[in-house]
């Protein structure tokens, strides 16, 4: 079966070549190297659930000449999610683009796609860098496949912030290779050492990945770029593309700069993440397109897989820190689908309704019950709702911030939850048709109040301060 | 490694940071398009001095050929890079006009 690990790249890469060549058939034949690349992946998953680490080393050159892909478990599981997704969105971009948009959407997406699986696969350093620029030049070519003046300033605006960052990993990795002359993920890990030219080198690899991953100030040119990209490219961007970053930037600090971290890099990692989570959300409440929406919202998702960093570096190794780490990843799966859903759903909720401005939607979704119903599912998980991926995972690291006794992480988190459930629920509310909500948050401040703190102490004074009633509870009388 | 290697390598290479730091900074300043395709182009090419400069290893022993090699797959990726971003600015005079 080693094979299915690089028929997982050139299989998307071929089906590129392919549909260049015969455009009129680009449809048909995206769609079959579509399934064929997800049977590979899937493989791949499979080979790696049962019999562990896959390797294979490229024309038979091993390190340190040769160019390896490897799959462990973390790639093979943003392999398998990343896959699946990709399927869905071909098949609902083979009904969504005809002819002529169809003759270029195929062979960027199968593109995009190969670089994206060749991201999760490669074992060096370098080729992670070939495979960022692929994937970023791909995505920001798909985004402004419309043509539109907002789409190709904004997909301008990524592609420059993206080279950017590409450039700074570049610049990264050449020290890293100045320093220690290997370029495999292994072999750097096992010959680095703290001190400045590390330390150098993980700030400006894992710099340049923030700025691709929109994290918290850099996320100024995502909800553009994506807001305004046809619906299957939207989800696609959102759920994959910058996820693909944040894979990087984990896979990095999990294996190659393990001993160089400190805390305070960590921290500085989820302060930015909690204040993505909050500015994310907030500017998803306030957003008047649909898809806009949406696109602050993956704003503030990232966020969340930031602050998992903090939480990391303060775990000692162990069950608890496996389960973190399993936590994470399982936040980013569960987002990668329930943000594609999202997106999908709300394309056809803008086919249908000709826009899609939040205010004027009412009744238009009801006449789309599945989009609705599959918007309501993904604001589930985006919220994090049971029995959601997103609630095991918030479970686990609120759990996990409170045994460590970092509070702050707990209430960003906190906060983020409950904006994302005003978002979904601005937008569901509409979905059924109902009056404008009145502009006045408090109208009869007497009686609106009490219920309001009722509700406050029943959701978190109870939740978070109950230990007292458990020490009220040992003064037994009779005990 | 002798004084002379020592000596070209910290030569080339400090070129190759101050290049990326011009860029940089030309890059974060200059709002027109085709400055910062230039701008990025000139960090390029620091970095590619910087690998180049890694590669040097005397006048009698030959070059580390892996840097080479990176900075020929590089150059390929900054001219797509480039293209992609000025056929983007071509689509934007056009709506303009």
């Amino acid at each position: 079966m080693i094979d299915a690990l690089p028929l997982a790249v050139t299989l998307p890469l071929i089906g590129a070549f392919a549909v260049t060549v015969s455009p009129l058939h680009a449809r048909g034949l995206g769609l079959m190297a579509a399934v064929l690349t997800v049977a590979s992946a899937l493989s791949v998953t499979a080979t790696v659930w049962s019999d562990g680490v896959l390797r294979a080393d490229l024309g038979g050159w091993g390190v340190p000449l040769g160019i390896a892909l490897e799959a462990d478990g973390l790639s093979a599981a943003f392999l398998a999610m990343a896959n699946t997704v990709a399927l869905a969105v071909s098949v609902y971009a083979g009904g969504y683009f005809k002819q002529e948009s169809a003759r270029h959407f195929w062979p960027l997406w199968l593109l995009l796609w190969s670089a994206l699986n060749g991201l999760f696969l490669a074992a060096d350093l370098f080729n992670l860098y070939v495979t960022l620029e692929l994937l970023g030049l791909s995505a920001a070519a798909l985004g402004a496949i419309t043509g539109t003046r907002e789409a190709v300033a904004a997909n301008l605006r990524y592609l420059l912030v993206g080279l950017l960052g590409s450039m700074s990993y570049l610049l990264g990795v050449s020290l890293v290779y100045a320093a220690y002359g290997v370029l495999d993920i292994g072999l750097v890990a096992e010959a680095i050492e703290p001190g400045p030219i590390a330390w150098t080198a993980m700030t400006l690899m894992i710099g340049g990945l923030i700025l691709k991953a929109a994290l918290f100030p850099m996320h100024f040119w995502l909800p553009p770029a994506h807001a305004n990209a046809p619906a299957p490219v939207s989800a696609a961007l959102s759920a994959l593309v910058v996820k693909a970053a944040f894979y990087l930037a984990l896979r990095l600090w999990l294996d190659v700069f393990a001993p160089v971290l400190n805390e305070a890099a960590a921290n500085l990692l989820g302060i930015l993440g909690a204040a993505a989570v909050v500015w994310g959300s907030w500017r998803a409440l306030r957003a008047e397109r649909l898809k806009l929406l949406a696109a602050y919202s993956t704003v503030a998702q990232m966020g969340y897989l930031f602050i998992a960093f903090p939480l990391l570096a303060a775990t000692p190794p162990g069950l608890a820190r496996d389960n973190l780490l399993a936590a994470v990843v399982l936040l980013a799966l569960t987002h990668g689908f329930a943000k594609a859903g999202f997106f999908l759903a709300a394309g056809m909720v803008q086919k249908t309704a000709g826009h899609d401005r939040i205010d004027d939607l009412g009744g238009a979704a009801q006449a789309l019950p599945a989009a609705t119903f599959a918007i309501g599912l993904a604001g589930v998980a985006l919220i994090g709702l049971p029995p959601s991926g997103t609630f095991l995972a918030k479970w686990v690291m609120l759990e996990q911030a409170m045994i460590l006794g970092l509070w702050w992480w707990l209430v960003v988190m906190m906060v983020g939850t409950l904006l994302a459930a005003a978002y979904i629920f601005r937008v569901l509310s509409r979905a059924f048709n109902r009056e404008p909500t009145p502009y006045r948050f408090v109208n009869d401040a007497r009686t609106e109040l009490p219920a309001l703190l009722l509700g406050l102490i029943a959701t978190f004074g109870l939740g978070i301060a109950a230990q007292p009633l458990w020490v009220l509870l040992e003064q037994g009388a009779f005990g | 490694m002798t004084d002379q290697v020592l000596y070209a390598q910290l030569l080339y290479g400090g070129s190759g940071i101050i290049l990326v730091l011009l860029g940089l900074w030309s890059f974060l300043v200059h709002a027109a398009l085709l400055r910062k395709l230039i701008a990025i182009n000139l960090m390029g090419a620091g970095v590619f001095h910087i690998l180049v400069a890694i590669a040097y290893r005397g006048i009698d022993t030959p070059p580390d050929p892996v840097p080479h090699a990176l900075v020929l797959t590089g150059i390929v990726v900054a001219v797509s890079a480039t293209a992609l971003a000025l056929a983007f600015g071509k689509r934007l005079d056009q709506v303009d006009d």
